[in-house]
This record gives C-alpha cells, sequence and structure tokens, in this order.
C-alpha cells in the first residue's frame, strides 16, 4: 500500500494541462456576443491543472488504496462478488456499442437492438417470466418499477385506493420499504420465523385486502431457501396481492429453479451480480425487470419489438407505468451481461449455483465449531455468523471486519440482516478455489482465537492498510464533503 | 444547573423539566444518550409547531442509527436548542443541561401523572 | 464428468473434498430444500444456447457491433441529450485499473481510500462547476437525478405540484412523470415562447402549491434560459428552483448556483462517457446546503483516522435506504461510482482552462453551423442565445433528410417538429469534434447543393 495522499487540487499549478484540443477551423463566436452578461461565467470553475502522467500518478496511488475483485478474496454478503470476465471489457468497447447514439435511427442500431432482444429472450428463460424491460439501472429501481406494476394492475382492477400496503419480511434488504414507500406505498413489516423464514403465520395474520403484495428475495438474505415458497405464493394470491422477488441472491438457483415456477409475477435480476458485471465501486448496475403475461402491459415504455422489417422502438403503450430511466437502461452493462450469459450457456450457469452453494456451505462447516451459527440448515450461496461469543471477550463484529484486511481479504457484509445480532455475512461466489476459501477459513479461526486470547490485537486493526481506523462520528457531525480549499492545511 | 430530581420521565427517557406554568424544556435521559451512542446530528421542529402528547418531534442520530424522540406533554413549541445544529455532541456531554432539545408553550394545566419522577426513572432503568 | 468452465476454479476433486468436510454426500443434498415442484428437471430446463469459446464469443459480437452506425463511420449532429464528444484516452485507462473496477461500494473505508477520495475529488468539482455547496457521488443518470430532486422538492416543501418547462427534455418529462405517478403528486407544464420557456405562463403558473420550477440550462432545444430572470419571478415561492443542465455548458455559462438555484442535476455523459447507447452514463445531483441531509444516495466525506491521518469515509448515512429503510430520502442503493471517476479523470485532464476552451469550441462549431445554413437561406427557428444546439427549418420532412444523410456518412439531427408544433424542424447539433468540412458538407446536403 503506498502512502501518496495528495488531492488533485493540491497538486495542481497553473498553465499546465492534460489534453490537446485541435485548433478551431472555423470563426470563433464569443460567449459575451450571444448571451447577456449575467449569464456568461464570471469566475471560471477550479478545476486542477495536471499533465497526463501527473493524472495518471494520482489515479494509480489512489488505485493502490483500493481493494477490488482482483486483488483478493471478497466475501461480501448479498453482493455476488465474482470474477468479472475481462473479454466483456473488450466487447462492450467495440465502436458499435460503445459509439452509437440512443437516438440514431433505428435501422442504423439493428445489431443493438438485437442484442437487447436475445438478452430479453436469456433472461425470460432464467427467470420463468414472460417479459423483460431492460431500463431500469439496478436492483432498487428494478424494485421500484416492479411495485408501480403492481400499483398499475391493481389500478386497473379498480382496486387501486384499497391496496396499499406492501409485505416486507424484517430480514430483506434496506431497499425494499425504501421503494415501497417511493412508489407510494405502506410498509408492513413481516417477523422472520426461528429457522429464518417468512412465518407462515405471521404472513396469515399481515395480509388481507388492503395488501398490494409481498417483496422476498429468495434465497433471502440469511442464505436460507424460503421452503415454503409454493404456500406464501398462494396466500398472498389467495388475498388478491402479488409477488415481489428481490433477485440480488439468484446466484443460488440459476438453472435450479425459477421465480416464475415459484409463483413470483414480478422479478428483478441485478446483473452486476449473478451475470458478472463489475460492480465500478458502487455501480453502474443493471437491473432488468420481468414479469407475467397478466403484467406485460404495465411494463415501462418504450419496449423493443421485433417485426418483419427490423427492431423497432414501441412507444405506444397506454397502460405502461411509464418511463423510469433514460433511453433502453444501462446497455453497456447489459451487453456484458449477454456476453457472459453466452459463455456459460444453460450448463455452465448450472454450475455457477452449484459451486456458489457448495462454497458457502464448506467455508460455514469450516467456521461453525469457531463463531455462532445462529441458523443450522444447509444455506444456499451465503451464510450468517454471528459474532456474539467475540463480543464477550470485548471484540466485535466490525473488528473482525477491519482485522480481516490485514489478512489480506476483503470484509464480509457486517451488521446485516438487522435480525442477527453482530452479524457477519459470507457470500464467497463459485470463482474463488478451495485454496482461497480455506486461507479465508484459515484468517478467521485465527481471529478468532485472537478475539480469546488477545483481544487487542483485533480491536486495533486494521494495521496495514493506507490509513487506520478512520473516525465516522466527526465525519458525520462536521460533515466535509467537498475540497476546502481556504480552510487551513490539515494534517496530511 | 438542571436538578434531575426534579425532571419528570416517560418510558422511552424522555424528560421534562417544568420550568413555569406555561413553560416545559423537553430532553432525553443519560441512559438514552448513553445506548444511542456518539450523537452526530439532532433534528428538531420549527418554532410555533403544535405537538400533541406523543407526537414525534425530533429525531437524534447516531453514525449508523436514527430514533425518533416523541413529546410526553403537548403544546406549542417556543424555542428549539439551536445549539445542536453545530455541536450534537452536547447531548453526549449533558443531556439535562446544555443538551435540552425543546421548550413548549403549555396552556392548559401540566398532566405529569403518567410520567415517572427520577426516582421511579432510575429503578425503571435499573430493570431493563 | 463435468466440463471445467474457464471461469470456474473448483475440480471434482474439490468437490468431493469440500462435500465431505460438510458431511453430505452429493451436491443434490444442498439443493433439497428447494421443492420439488419448483425444481428444475429434465423437461423443464432453461434452455439457453450453448455456450461459446472466448474466439466464437468474439466472432458473434463483432458481428452484432458490425451492424451499427457508429461514430467512427459517421458524422454525427445528433445531440439531444447525448453527446458526441472529444475523451482523452487516459479516461479508459483509468476506469480499466480493476481495484476501482471490480470494487463494490466502498463499505469498509480503510480498503477503499482510493475510490472515496476519488468520489470527495468528484463532489468537489461538481460543487464548482454548479455554483452549489454540497453534490453527491453521482445516480443512474440526468433523468433520474431529476426525479430524485422533484421528491426531494416536495418533501421539503410539503408542497405538491412540480412545474416543469416544456423546454425540458421529453424523455425527463417521462421520467418525473413515473415519479410522480409513484409519490402522488402533479407535474404540469409550462409551454414555450419560441424555443424558451414562457415567462409570462410561468409567472402564471406558480402558485401557493408550487413545491418546484424545473429549468434545463442550455434547455432541450439548446437555448440558454435566462435563470436569473426565472429566479425573479419564483421570489414569493416557497418553491424550489431545480435546474437541469449539461455540465459542459457551464465552463462558459454563468453557475446555476450564483443564478438562484436551489437543486442542480444533470448528466455527465459530456464528460469523458462513451455514449454506449443511452447508459451507463453518470447523473450528478448538487443542492444548497441547507438540503444536504435530504441528499439521495451516497455522500463521501473528509475525516482522520486513528494517528490523525486525512481519510474519508461515506458519511450522512442515516439518510439512507440501508439505515432508515421505508423512511429514507430515496430508495437509491447502487449509483455510478465507476463513471463519476471517469468524469473526474476527464475533468482532471481539462482543467480549469480546457473545460473552458471545449465549450467555447462548441459554441463557435455550433454557431459557424448555423450561420452558414441561416446565410444560405434556411430558416433558423433559435434565437442566437445557444450553446451547442439550435433548431432549423428545412424545405422537406426531416426523415427523408435523415435518410438522404445516412447515405452520406451524416447522422443528421433530431426530428422536432411535434416537440416545437413546427414543420420539418431539426434540432442540429455541433459539438467540438465537428470539422469544418463536415460542417461545410452537412451544409450544402441541407441546402440543396448538392442536388
Amino acid at each position: 500500500m503506498t502512502t501518496y495522499n495528495s488531492l488533485l487540487f493540491e497538486i495542481s499549478k497553473p498553465g499546465r494541462k492534460g489534453y490537446s484540443l485541435p485548433e478551431t477551423e472555423v470563426d470563433q463566436t464569443a460567449v459575451a456576443d450571444i448571451l447577456p452578461a449575467h449569464l456568461v461565467r464570471e469566475e471560471p470553475a477550479e478545476l486542477p491543472e495536471l499533465s497526463e502522467l501527473q493524472i495518471m500518478r494520482h489515479y494509480t496511488g489512489l488505485s493502490n488504496k483500493n481493494f477490488g475483485i482482483e486483488t483478493g478474496f471478497y466475501p461480501l454478503g448479498s453482493c455476488t462478488m465474482k470474477y468479472n470476465p475481462k473479454i466483456n471489457e473488450d466487447i462492450a468497447r467495440y465502436s458499435g456499442f460503445a459509439h452509437i447514439h440512443p437516438l440514431q435511427p433505428e435501422q442504423t442500431a439493428q445489431g443493438a437492438f438485437e442484442l437487447m432482444h436475445r438478452l430479453e429472450e436469456n433472461l425470460k428463460e432464467v427467470t420463468g417470466m414472460d417479459a423483460i424491460s431492460l431500463q431500469p439501472a439496478a436492483g432498487a429501481q428494478g424494485e421500484w418499477a416492479g411495485l408501480l406494476i403492481f400499483k398499475a394492475y391493481h389500478q386497473a382492477n379498480g382496486e387501486g385506493d384499497k391496496r396499499r400496503k406492501i409485505l416486507v419480511p424484517d430480514s430483506a434488504h434496506g431497499t425494499n420499504p425504501a421503494s415501497a414507500v417511493v412508489a407510494g406505498y405502506d410498509v408492513v413489516e413481516i417477523k422472520s420465523n426461528e429457522h429464518g423464514r417468512v412465518g407462515i403465520e405471521a404472513l396469515k395474520a399481515a395480509v388481507g385486502p388492503d395488501t398490494a403484495g409481498l417483496m422476498l428475495t429468495n434465497p433471502n438474505t440469511l442464505g436460507l431457501f424460503e421452503v415454503d415458497i409454493v404456500e406464501i405464493a398462494e396466500i398472498v394470491h389467495e388475498a388478491g396481492g402479488l409477488l415481489y422477488y428481490d433477485g440480488a441472491n439468484a446466484n443460488a438457483i440459476l438453472g435450479k429453479s425459477t421465480p416464475g415456477e415459484m409463483g413470483f409475477d414480478v422479478v428483478h435480476l441485478n446483473l452486476h451480480k449473478s451475470f458478472s458485471t463489475p460492480h465500478g465501486g458502487g455501480g453502474p448496475g443493471s437491473g432488468p425487470i420481468g414479469v407475467k403475461d397478466y403484467l406485460k402491459a404495465f411494463l415501462p415504455s418504450p419496449r423493443i419489438e421485433k417485426t418483419a422489417e427490423g427492431f423497432t422502438v414501441s412507444r405506444d403503450h397506454p397502460q405502461a407505468i411509464g418511463r423510469v430511466k433514460g433511453y433502453f437502461g444501462n446497455f453497456g452493462v447489459n451487453v456484458r451481461a449477454y456476453s457472459y450469459i453466452r459463455s456459460m450457456g444453460a450448463e455452465g450457469l448450472q454450475q455457477v449455483s452449484e459451486d456458489a452453494v457448495l462454497h458457502a456451505n464448506y467455508l460455514k462447516a469450516r467456521l461453525a465449531p469457531y463463531y455462532d451459527t445462529p441458523y443450522q440448515d444447509h444455506c444456499k450461496h451465503e451464510f450468517v455468523l454471528s459474532g456474539m461469543r467475540q463480543k464477550k471477550q470485548g471484540v466485535r463484529t466490525l473488528d473482525i471486519a477491519k482485522r480481516l484486511l490485514d489478512y489480506g481479504f476483503y470484509a464480509p457484509t457486517v451488521y446485516f440482516p438487522l435480525i442477527v445480532e453482530e452479524c457477519l455475512m459470507i457470500e464467497p461466489t463459485e470463482t474463488e478455489a478451495k485454496e482461497e476459501l480455506d486461507a479465508f477459513a484459515d484468517a478467521m479461526i485465527e481471529i478468532a482465537k485472537d478475539a480469546e486470547n488477545d483481544p487487542e490485537i483485533v480491536t486495533g486493526a486494521p494495521y496495514t492498510k493506507a490509513v487506520r481506523r478512520l473516525d465516522e462520528v466527526t465525519a458525520a457531525r462536521k460533515p466535509v464533503v467537498t475540497f476546502q480549499r481556504n480552510s487551513a492545511e490539515l494534517k496530511r | 444547573m438542571t436538578d434531575k430530581a426534579k425532571l419528570y420521565f416517560t418510558e422511552e427517557h424522555e424528560w421534562v423539566e417544568i420550568v413555569n406554568d406555561t413553560l416545559v424544556r423537553i430532553g432525553i435521559s443519560d441512559y438514552a444518550v448513553e445506548q444511542l451512542g456518539d450523537i452526530v446530528f439532532v433534528e428538531l421542529p420549527e418554532a410555533d409547531t403544535d405537538l400533541g402528547a406523543g407526537d414525534e418531534f425530533a429525531t437524534v442520530e447516531s453514525v449508523k442509527s436514527t430514533s425518533e424522540i416523541y413529546a410526553p406533554v403537548g403544546g406549542a413549541v417556543a424555542r428549539v436548542n439551536d445549539a445542536l445544529e453545530d455541536e450534537p455532541e452536547k447531548l453526549n456531554e449533558s443531556p439535562f443541561e446544555d443538551g435540552w432539545l425543546i421548550e413548549l408553550n403549555v396552556s392548559a394545566d401540566i398532566d405529569v401523572s403518567g410520567l415517572m419522577d427520577a426516582g421511579a426513572y432510575d429503578d425503571y432503568v435499573s430493570s431493563l | 464428468m463435468t466440463k471445467q468452465h474457464r471461469y470456474l476454479p473448483t475440480t471434482e476433486q474439490d468437490r468431493r473434498e469440500m462435500l465431505d468436510t460438510i458431511g453430505v454426500s452429493s451436491i443434490k443434498d444442498l439443493f433439497k430444500d428447494i421443492p420439488e415442484s419448483t425444481r428444475a428437471t429434465k423437461d423443464k430446463a432453461i434452455a439457453l444456447e450453448d455456450p461459446l469459446s472466448e474466439q466464437a464469443l468474439v466472432r458473434q459480437m463483432k458481428e452484432l457491433a458490425g451492424q451499427n452506425v457508429t461514430t467512427d463511420s459517421h458524422a454525427y449532429f445528433l445531440g439531444a441529450g447525448v453527446y458526441d464528444h472529444y475523451a482523452p484516452s487516459i479516461v479508459n485507462h483509468v476506469i480499466l485499473r480493476s481495484e476501482f473496477m471490480t470494487a463494490y461500494t466502498p463499505y469498509q473505508p480503510e480498503a477503499s481510500q482510493g475510490e472515496l477520495q476519488a468520489l470527495f475529488e468528484f463532489q468537489t468539482m461538481m460543487c464548482e462547476l454548479t455554483g452549489m455547496d454540497v453534490a453527491n457521488s453521482s445516480l443512474y443518470d440526468g433523468f433520474t437525478s431529476l426525479g430524485e430532486a422533484c421528491n426531494l422538492a416536495v418533501s421539503a416543501t410539503k408542497k405538491q405540484e412540480i412545474l416543469y418547462s416544456k423546454a425540458l427534455h421529453p424523455q425527463a418529462k417521462e421520467v418525473i412523470g413515473t415519479y410522480a405517478y409513484g409519490m402522488e403528486y402533479s407535474v404540469n407544464e409550462i409551454g414555450l415562447n419560441g424555443t424558451r420557456t414562457d415567462m409570462e405562463a410561468l409567472k402564471a403558473g406558480i402558485s401557493d402549491e408550487t413545491a418546484a420550477v424545473i429549468i434545463q440550462y442550455p434547455n432541450f432545444f439548446g437555448t440558454v434560459e435566462d435563470l436569473k430572470e426565472i429566479n425573479a419571478l419564483m421570489e414569493a415561492s416557497k418553491g424550489l428552483l431545480i435546474v437541469m443542465s449539461n455540465p459542459l455548458s457551464l465552463g462558459v455559462l454563468e453557475s446555476p448556483g450564483k443564478l438562484g438555484a436551489d437543486i442542480v442535476v444533470g448528466d455527465t455523459q459530456p464528460f469523458g462517457l462513451p455514449m454506449s447507447f443511452g447508459g451507463p452514463h453518470c447523473g450528478y445531483f448538487a443542492v444548497k446546503k441547507k438540503y444536504m441531509r435530504k441528499i439521495p444516495s451516497r455522500i463521501v466525506g473528509q475525516t482522520v483516522d486513528a494517528d490523525g491521518q486525512r481519510g474519508f469515509v461515506m458519511t450522512l448515512q442515516t439518510r439512507e435506504q440501508h439505515i432508515r429503510r421505508e423512511k429514507a430520502t430515496s430508495n437509491m442503493s447502487s449509483n455510478q461510482a465507476l463513471f463519476a471517476l471517469a468524469t473526474s479523470v476527464f475533468l482532471a485532464a481539462l482543467g480549469k482552462v480546457g473545460v473552458q476552451e471545449m465549450a467555447a469550441q462548441n459554441i463557435s462549431h455550433a454557431h459557424y453551423l448555423k450561420n452558414q445554413l441561416k446565410q444560405k437561406g434556411l430558416t433558423v427557428l433559435s434565437e442566437d442565445d445557444f450553446f451547442n444546439e439550435f433548431v432549423v427549418q428545412l424545405d422537406r420532412p426531416v426523415a427523408e433528410i435523415t435518410e438522404q444523410l445516412l447515405e452520406e456518412g451524416i447522422v443528421a439531427g433530431l426530428d422536432v417538429s411535434e416537440e416545437l408544433g413546427w414543420t420539418n424542424a431539426m434540432l442540429l447539433c455541433a459539438t467540438e469534434k465537428r470539422t469544418k468540412e463536415e460542417m461545410d458538407k452537412l451544409v450544402s446536403l441541407l441546402t440543396g447543393e448538392d442536388k
């Protein structure tokens, strides 16, 4: 890890530049000649001035302080940090994909439409749904679009005013209740039972004529398959509600089952999770949604239609929920996901799920003697541990997470789901070799031992990163969210 | 110096000080503050807001959690503790004094029958 | 015997050993919890084409990509929200660094300092350009940023009506319509006067119920709206002024912050991001300090570590869905961090002078094109206060001309006849990439000199 610690603004010097624009060949038009004075910029934006090499050194310095999948094992639960194939990056950069305009004439972009169409067909297969929209940019946007489809469906049935509640298990991702609210719904939380699943009795008590639907992740965020899914679907449908499948954990079921078979009505997939597109430090993602036939009319507009003359964009969908994002969604991400599916095939995807589940159960088996395992059933692609045993020694889950960084691993998801105290949520994915899983297990075991014998070494971690533990309290109390040009020089 | 012995408490750990016949001051207890950890932000209502007893009137935030605060008695907001805007840590340091949250104008007689006195509150906390 | 796939390291022997440790005899035992009725079987297995080798994949994908007209084969005079601009080579090189590209959201800041600092720099530069106090670290795109701004305005003002100018991008209108459908508030359109917002109509439209007025700057037709005048109209209103702005134009235009904007949003696609058929791009979202705690999505803040050394963390997280769940300011989780990084690299390369120079070149090119067309007798519907786009009236239907231009290696501007209510109206864009030769060729084709 380097100690490079300068901001762009601190290494800037007037007069330097890192670009080259050709000389303008035409007469120049001065902005002052075409605009009233008050619309002409008075003070230029204080952007840095640097040469190309300085910029490359800056970002290389920063990248050396960042941890990606290619740096090491990244067991972040519910995030599916699998290998992002390099060839897909090449393909997304082909001129015919990267340098095309979304509004160019349809006949000049048939290759792009064909790719989108094929991806839709593939995702129909993978989800067991009847129609797909590639428009949502990420999972949360897929959820929102899906819930707006619930809303449009109930309104079309004359039940819009009556069905105002979305049921969400207490183990759900935070996006689920938040998406329900921005779709105009009230949220009813369903308590998980002692097996970490949706309690049938709790569900029965919650459903009613005001139920718009249920959102469910399956396997859920505890890594457990909702074994009662068929009955759950029946209960919700019987009450007149719909079922939404949060696809964050779809990596566990590819080719093994489909949300369609399970009884879900609307589904989203996170192509940046199960379908290998890179997370980019937080995005871009892609969150296509799929629906059953009876909800097709409500999908976002526009849609891609295949006609005898080729592909065309259709906009006449009076029942559609509208547009959720510009143009055709995150096309570049979708190119990568399609390349991945074509590289794997059905058998390959099934192997993905089998290995992902195998790896998770293997790690769980290795760690169970050293950490509390709140749920004993076999898990799917991820599992949760509780750090309660270590907490008694004064070592918190956060400390364990920080200590793992010193061993050259990223940390698992921590303190989520909220229903497990001192939670560690571990998702190894299928692309890690057994040697890597063993090295991680060894590190976790060593940390558990240190927690008993030498807790300070754990609570003081990390020691080997670019920075020691950071003060998040001050960051939130006195927010500094832009470079303070005029403030006194901070200690570097 | 605010005397804790003169305060009334709720089970949700709010306190009320009866300043005079028409004014009360409200805050949260030392126990509540300890449970919340380092407080990083306090959101307070605007002056003149009418509150009923039990209404949510403030949010107290730590780095990764938020807690809603409810009015133990009803009234109109007379004053809020603006100092907390820049120095929310005052709430950690001094929950009964510098860390007070709001003052309410109250018209009717103040009903403390549903509230605990300091002794009862201490017993309540030790039972938790 | 399973074939070993190049992305999957686990061998048959590994599987055997792992199953032994778990204490089950077969992988099937780990999938028993999936109810039989929902399980994939031979009869209802998912049907996908056979997997491709890398070579075969490349061949197929090149074939698909090869069907499309691109900026390599054609000169684009099409803009309308997505632009063909210069992107320094280093932008792509930096975002290809796998430490950035293959990282997740920086949940463990000590192992994510590179990303966090880059986002902090992004926030700073977006504030500089827009003249605002606080920016988040990106959203999906400019239109979703605008939708989020509407939700913020409704929540902050507790008023229920959003007014937008008809000179707003048509797809932006569609997206805010969907946001309004979700949160159940109303959106109403203010008409046009030529290619700009009708000030009289706006004045009449603002009421006690106005949560926000949305103005695009420069607007969808390229015209630079007078934000100062609009802000003055809103003096007595409690509504917020939301400005959606092409950030490149802010190299030469006065910042919306200085002209009274409360929220400034837009898309940084012009700053080095490939057009990619419309996405992924990168939404930005900047506000006055007063609204800092109502911003959607992730914000990076500066702090110190245990040794007092400067570092960066995600901050003000209690706004967000993973903590506040149904009470969050937004449901946003993932953002476009990699493209916020790309934007930052672009802005570092262009710098203080380059952004001004590039913006000025856009103005010069578009105005040269306009002058030539005017001289040759075409009617230009835009007045002179436009940035890099303007509307021209042609003597034939836009579709017909578009076909003809394609054969000549030119992608025409957008048909905006319907939006403006004029016949044969084309929105033409000339960025710094359009050469004099390309523009002269377009002029001769549009004015019929080549017939």
